[in-house]
């Protein structure tokens, strides 16, 4: 006989991840807010879009550790808050061997864009040749 | 008035799937649903089964989807809902017969969050005091019925039957926020397991389906941030 019914559940197993998870989505909520917001206004209120050619993101924006660390934040804030949202939803509905799957694929691929995103910001030159 | 009721009916012994049955009943539009289902029980159709205890929206019996809402049937007046009425067992759980469902893992939950006072002191010699504004800290989640509403209408419970739901939660922080109560710390560790609080995703399915009107999401994010604060 089963220790409990079809939809009992089994006895509770401490998981910090978990918890990890659920405040880390509610800090990076309002960090995307504040962050995403100040990304918007500035590159679509502030400086005219047409002008934001690769060249002068470089030479305008890039051109400071501050705008290069905000963009860095940002985009890791959106990528891992982008991948946890997406693992919260697998772990609802993907079930057994499938869900191992999946979220391996989904770590996977949310590790290789922090790679990439991270190496392009510290890798490009700053345009004063530093 | 006339109305149209529709039920979804199973017998375990005869049917495979379950399925809709219509009866054209005559009704007064202050009729409760309940009333309706207990005519058609006992005029049209006596193999009709169904729960009920105090039909007055306190024993939390006849608990059903409604119209596509879970609601107590004896609190649903039909001048509420309309003409055509559909009623079916509440979404989630094993059906039992027609409108009755198989209600023990829902208790089984609720049995694990230890849902009673805990408390090692010696008795007092009258009763444990506790001020009006420590009272009022739980009064929302004293109202709970445990009627099951609010569990059964959670996406979060549908796609993860293990998830302990919104109503265990509720009974929890009943007892979590009691200044009377010292298991918090115990509930806290239960709740903060894989299949507890983390498992809510506000989706507020659970406020809307609530009779009561207890404010469930509210009390899930009360004990979520209980347990960041205690871990932090």
């Amino acid at each position: 006989m089963a220790l409990y019914s079809r939809s009992g559940r089994p006895r509770p197993q401490a998981g910090g991840f978990e918890l990890f998870v659920w405040y880390y989505m509610r800090l990076s909520g309002v960090a995307l807010f504040v962050l995403a917001l100040t990304h918007f206004s500035l590159q679509h209120f502030l400086f005219d879009p047409a002008n934001e050619t690769s060249q002068w993101i470089f030479n305008q924006r890039w051109n400071s550790v501050f705008w290069r660390s905000f963009d860095w934040l940002m985009l890791m804030m959106v990528v891992t808050h982008a991948f946890l949202g997406i693992r919260t939803v697998t772990m609802d509905y993907v079930k057994g061997g499938w869900r191992t799957l999946a979220l391996t694929v989904l770590y996977l691929v949310g590790v290789i864009i922090f790679v990439m995103g991270t190496s392009v910001v510290l890798s490009v030159q700053m345009p004063g040749g530093a | 008035m006339n109305v149209d009721l529709r039920i979804l009916r199973f017998d375990p012994e005869k049917d495979t799937e379950p399925h809709w049955q219509t009866y054209q009943i005559e009704v007064r539009p202050m009729d409760k649903v309940l009333d309706l289902l207990i005519r058609v029980k006992g005029e049209q159709d006596g193999s009709l089964s169904f729960r009920r205890s105090c039909g007055h929206g306190i024993c939390g019996s006849d608990a059903m989807l409604i119209n596509n809402r879970n609601r107590l049937a004896c609190k649903t007046r039909v001048d509420q809902i309309g003409k055509k009425i559909s009623v079916a067992p509440l979404p989630g759980l094993p059906v039992v017969r027609d409108l009755v469902v198989d209600m023990s893992g829902f208790f089984t939950k609720y049995r694990s969050v230890k849902p009673y006072l805990i408390n090692d002191e010696p008795e007092p010699e009258r009763e444990r005091l506790q001020t009006q504004k420590d009272r009022a800290r739980f009064d929302d989640t004293t109202k709970c019925i445990l009627c099951a509403a609010c569990t059964t209408a959670c996406p979060s419970f549908w796609a993860r039957p293990e998830y302990v739901g919104p109503a265990a939660i509720v009974q929890a922080h009943r007892f979590i926020f009691d200044s009377r109560d010292e298991g918090a710390n115990e509930r806290l560790e239960i709740l903060s397991d894989e299949n507890g609080v983390w498992r809510c995703r506000t989706i507020f399915n659970c406020v809307d389906a609530c009779p009561r009107g207890i404010n469930i999401t509210g009390a899930i994010l009360d004990v979520s941030k209980a347990i960041v604060a205690r871990r932090g």
